[in-house]
């Protein structure tokens, strides 16, 4: 099989390629863009079911138990309360994406609105009302997020220092400092355990009714469409475009390119804290020290999966929560450590860089299948010569 | 025999020289192209290719090429860019692999996969962009390609230079760091690089791009030296008058096809106009009488100028700066040094350097992209050099880039928002920060009508137009909406002739239309073409001034030159 098909991947094509004409241009960009989406998660999938083979389990039964734990009965309600963080990560990160610009701090920004929430939560519930102290809970934790990307966003907005450094590092501070919050300041006195007070069920994120659904996913679709609209119709978002696609060109055509770095930033850290608000109103009510469920790394390979489109993220996200809170219930019966769960994550992130790579073949105007392959594919003679 | 090589290097040379010797006696005169069949080895030519093919993804760059380079003869290689030669002499020098095809040095079938392969051929290759080491001296660069033994030998080095150059008849300083060398002295400097270990041919890519109108002169020189001493020469060029100057052959290349050849018979027989019209006829075949006006394509520039504005001196003074300084760039870019120039309505002033003078920074300088550290900038009488981009694009102040598709362009964008990068937020193509599709669509219409760019659709992506698309998108942005002054940087720079006309034209246009153009080139004869008057910018500096007229050529060049010594001394 290899021998035949270097043979033929020697042999010149000389043929000269034929333009594409526009009128297939749409239907080929669609094409395109399912192919690169979607094919990554159907090939994880499969080859997930081939290691749940050999490691003796039957893939049907653990699919249909991701099905039935992740949305069958009331269980979607479950998966879009897990989806509401990770939606709000993945949008805020879109936004510094689609600039060229790594914002790998979310776990720092994350961490450091939650701990504040949780350690003022307990007082501002008790003095304001209910929604007013919801309100501005949100506000803290977006506030805090949003802050504390300033330092590296005005390190390379003045400097030129790379940002993925500079988050990094200030995230690993941002989780130090939320943990000295907790086990200091925001500490519940009446536990022996580092942790802050919990919230009262009563005061926490009112549930969309007739659902356990909170409302803090409602923020999280309303932020998505909010960022969609503004990435693709407004012109910060088209600046913001210019400066991800070619910085060079951004500052020809007079883009204030240091203002605009810092601008993405911090609605980047605003969106982050905002999902640490989301979490801890919505679902916990506390935070314990040493916690850092690390979001944003599992949401990162669906954010480029979504070609950094606001709108895209949404389903891509659904299927994670889904995956994930069913998965849960898959992997118990199934005897598997969760980690499985992200193995799975692992093969998307693998098909969905062959696909680029091929991809990319592709837009330089070869097909998805290298030459060898398709003249095997073609040739009958080969076709023979490998059954043979 | 190898080991050898670089430690007695006169006496090799030595043998060549026989042998060249040897293969002159062999051959009687006049019988060279008569008895092809029956020749042996040595008599074979020089280098040979046949049915060379090169495919690209979505491009046939060499298509069935085939071509004889003879002993001692200097072969031009002539065409547009896009027509094949680059991959022609990429293949030759090893750095791409043909499809099909064979290649045959001194008449041995030969495979060339690598730049070495190519040098241990006998065939070396000066490249269009220097590869010297500019804080190295001439003799460590030379030493570089030596990787035979650990220890140096710097005097024999030494030695095989002095030999080299006495071939050439120049005169090389081997202790002078690369960088400080005029560019024509580098030129030689990578031409004894391609000779070091003796090679028999010899490929210039467009070597004359980098050159002043002496430094040409002085490359002819050397041609002639190599020539009589039987190295062939592969001359690479887009310029009509440069082949005709250089040539014992012409082989013409048109989208990777040879089209035809004008051999030495010819060349001496006919007159200089008949073999112009041929070759014109060749290279552009249908479109001939379109293009026969731009100057690559002229062999009389001195003859024919652009007409002096006579009415110059009562023109109202569009575009002033005076004593503008700013800060350099890098290692690229010495900035500006107090910089005085005027630019009146209607004319069309060039600005000639060599590359890496200066001449970015004065185009960001007026197009704002670029903070002065002195001096002033008056619009229309009005100081704007505290108004950003898009401000001084809105009144009137643009700026055509050089690098059309490393900043000209969002390669990713679609052609209509391309169209009005330097209006982004601005009405009508947006009310309160949103965009209106509508009006930019309708708008991107006609100018992709009217600037004649040839795109399947205005929502097509940038970067999938070709160069000249792509600098006519730039053109359609900066010469749209009531241009007044605009800076063109290198407007036709790697541009197709068909389009460089249109260009040029435009320009034209621009200054008959009660405009003004600064042009920005570091192609002499397009500013000898384009303008009135020249100003040399040199290390930042405009160090002269020379009104286009007979011999202005020569008097630009030596600007350029003298200022490049005072600056070195």
């Amino acid at each position: 099989m290899t021998g035949a098909t270097t043979d033929t991947a020697l042999s010149p094509e000389t043929r000269p390629l034929e333009p594409i004409a526009p009128s297939h241009r749409f239907v080929s960009d669609a094409l395109d863009v399912v192919v690169r989406s979607i094919v990554p998660v159907l090939l994880a999938l499969g080859a997930g079911a081939i290691l749940l083979l050999a490691l003796g389990r039957d893939p049907i039964t653990f699919y249909s138990n991701v099905w039935k734990g992740g949305i069958q009965l009331t269980a979607w309600q479950d998966s879009a309360i897990r989806a509401a963080p990770l939606l709000l990560i993945a949008v805020g990160l879109v936004v510094v994406f689609r600039a060229n610009i790594w914002n790998l701090g979310y776990n720092g920004q994350f961490l450091l609105g939650a701990a504040l929430i949780s350690g003022l939560g307990p007082h501002l519930v008790a003095s304001e009302p209910r929604w007013l102290a919801l309100l501005l809970l949100f506000l803290v934790a977006g506030g805090a997020g949003a802050a504390w990307t300033l330092v590296p966003a005005l390190l390379k907005a003045r400097y030129e220092t790379n940002e993925i450094i500079t988050t990094l590092m200030m995230s690993f501070i941002g989780v130090g400092v939320a943990n000295i919050l907790i086990k200091g300041p925001f500490q519940d006195p009446s536990v022996n355990i580092p942790q802050t007070r919990v919230l009262p069920l009563n005061k926490m994120l009112p549930s969309i009714p007739g659902t356990r659904i909170h409302i803090g996913v409602l923020v999280a679709l309303a932020a998505a469409l909010l960022v969609h609209f503004v990435l693709t119709r407004t012109s910060f978002g088209l600046r913001l475009q210019i400066l991800g696609a070619n910085p060079r060109a951004a500052r020809h055509v007079g883009v204030k390119v240091p203002r605009l770095i810092v601008m993405s930033f911090l609605v980047s850290g605003l969106l982050v804290g905002l999902a640490a608000a989301a979490d801890i109103l919505g679902t916990w009510g506390y935070v314990r020290a040493n916690w850092n469920p690390a979001y944003g790394d599992t949401v990162i390979p669906f954010v480029f999966l979504a070609r950094l489109n606001a709108l895209a993220v949404i389903p891509f996200v659904v299927f994670y929560a889904v995956l994930s809170t069913g998965g849960d219930l898959a992997t118990q019966q199934a005897s598997l450590s969760t980690d499985f769960l992200l193995v799975l994550v692992a093969l998307i992130l693998l098909f969905m860089t062959v696909i680029e790579y091929l991809g990319r073949r592709r837009a330089l105007g070869a097909s998805y299948l290298t030459p060898g392959l398709q003249q095997a594919l073609r040739s009958p003679r080969l076709r023979r010569r490998t059954s043979a | 025999m190898r080991g050898g090589r670089f430690g007695r290097p006169p006496r090799r040379d030595e043998r060549l020289r026989t042998e060249s010797l040897n293969r002159k006696a062999a051959i009687p005169t006049g019988s060279q192209s008569g008895r092809e069949s029956e020749r042996d080895p040595a008599d074979a030519p020089a280098v040979e290719l046949v049915g060379i093919t090169k495919q690209f993804p979505g491009v046939l760059a060499n298509d069935d090429i085939s071509l004889t380079v003879r002993h001692g003869e200097v072969h031009c290689l002539l065409g547009e860019n896009g027509a094949g030669k680059s991959t022609l002499i990429s293949i030759l020098s090893g750095m791409v692999r043909p499809d099909a095809g064979e290649i045959r040095v001194g008449g041995r079938m030969v495979q060339i996969d690598s730049p070495r392969a190519a040098l241990e051929l006998g065939v070396g290759t000066v490249y269009q962009h220097s590869t010297l080491v500019r804080a190295l001296t001439v003799l460590e660069n030379l030493l570089l390609g030596e990787t035979r033994g650990l220890r140096l030998d710097v005097e024999a080095a030494r030695a095989r230079l002095a030999e080299v150059a006495a071939t050439l008849g120049v005169e090389i300083d081997a202790d002078a760091p690369a960088g400080e060398l005029a560019l024509g002295r580098q030129q030689q400097v990578e031409i004894v690089k391609a000779l070091w270990r003796g090679s028999r041919v010899l490929i210039l890519d467009e070597p004359t791009s980098m050159l002043t109108p002496q430094g040409v002169a002085e490359l002819q020189k050397v041609l002639r030296r190599l020539k009589e001493t039987g190295i062939s020469v592969i001359f690479i060029t887009h310029k009509l008058h440069e082949a005709l100057a250089v040539a014992d052959r012409i082989t013409i290349l048109r989208a990777g096809r040879v089209v035809g050849a004008i051999e030495t018979a010819e060349l001496e027989g006919s007159s200089a106009e008949e073999v112009q019209g041929r070759i014109v006829r060749l290279m552009f075949g249908e479109d001939a009488r379109a293009v026969a006006d731009v100057a690559e394509l002229r062999t009389d520039l001195e003859g024919e100028q652009a007409p002096l504005d006579e009415q110059r001196s009562e023109a109202a003074t569009l575009l002033a700066l005076s004593r503008v300084s700013a800060r350099p760039v890098g290692g690229f870019d010495p900035g500006l040094e107090e910089v005085s120039l005027e630019l009146a309505e209607g004319e069309i002033l060039g600005i000639a350097g060599m590359d890496g003078n200066g001449q970015r920074s004065l185009a960001e300088v007026i197009a704002g992209e670029r903070a002065l550290s002195a001096g002033e900038i008056r619009l229309y009488g009005v100081p704007v050099e505290r108004l950003d981009v898009s401000a001084r694009q809105k009144l009137g102040l643009r700026y055509v880039t050089d690098d059309r598709l490393g900043e000209g362009i969002v390669s990713s964008l679609p052609v209509s928002l391309n169209l009005f990068l330097k209006r982004i937020g601005q009405r009508p193509f947006w009310r309160h920060g949103r965009i209106e599709h509508r009006s930019v669509e309708r708008e991107a219409q006609s100018l992709v009508k009217a600037f004649d760019v040839r795109t399947p659709s205005i929502s097509t992506r940038a970067g999938a137009l070709s160069g000249g698309n792509v600098q006519k998108v730039v053109l359609a942005r900066e010469l749209s909406f009531e241009p007044k002054v605009v800076v063109f940087n290198k407007p036709t720079y790697g541009l197709d002739l068909r389009t460089t006309s249109t260009v040029r034209d435009m320009i034209r246009g621009l200054a008959r239309g009660g405009g003004a153009a600064l042009v920005i080139s570091t192609d002499l004869d397009e500013l000898l073409d384009l303008c009135g008057r020249i100003l040399v910018l040199s290390g930042g500096r405009l160090v002269g001034e020379v009104e286009n007229g007979p011999n202005a050529g020569e008097r630009v060049g030596e600007l350029m030159v003298g200022a490049g010594d005072v600056a070195a001394a």
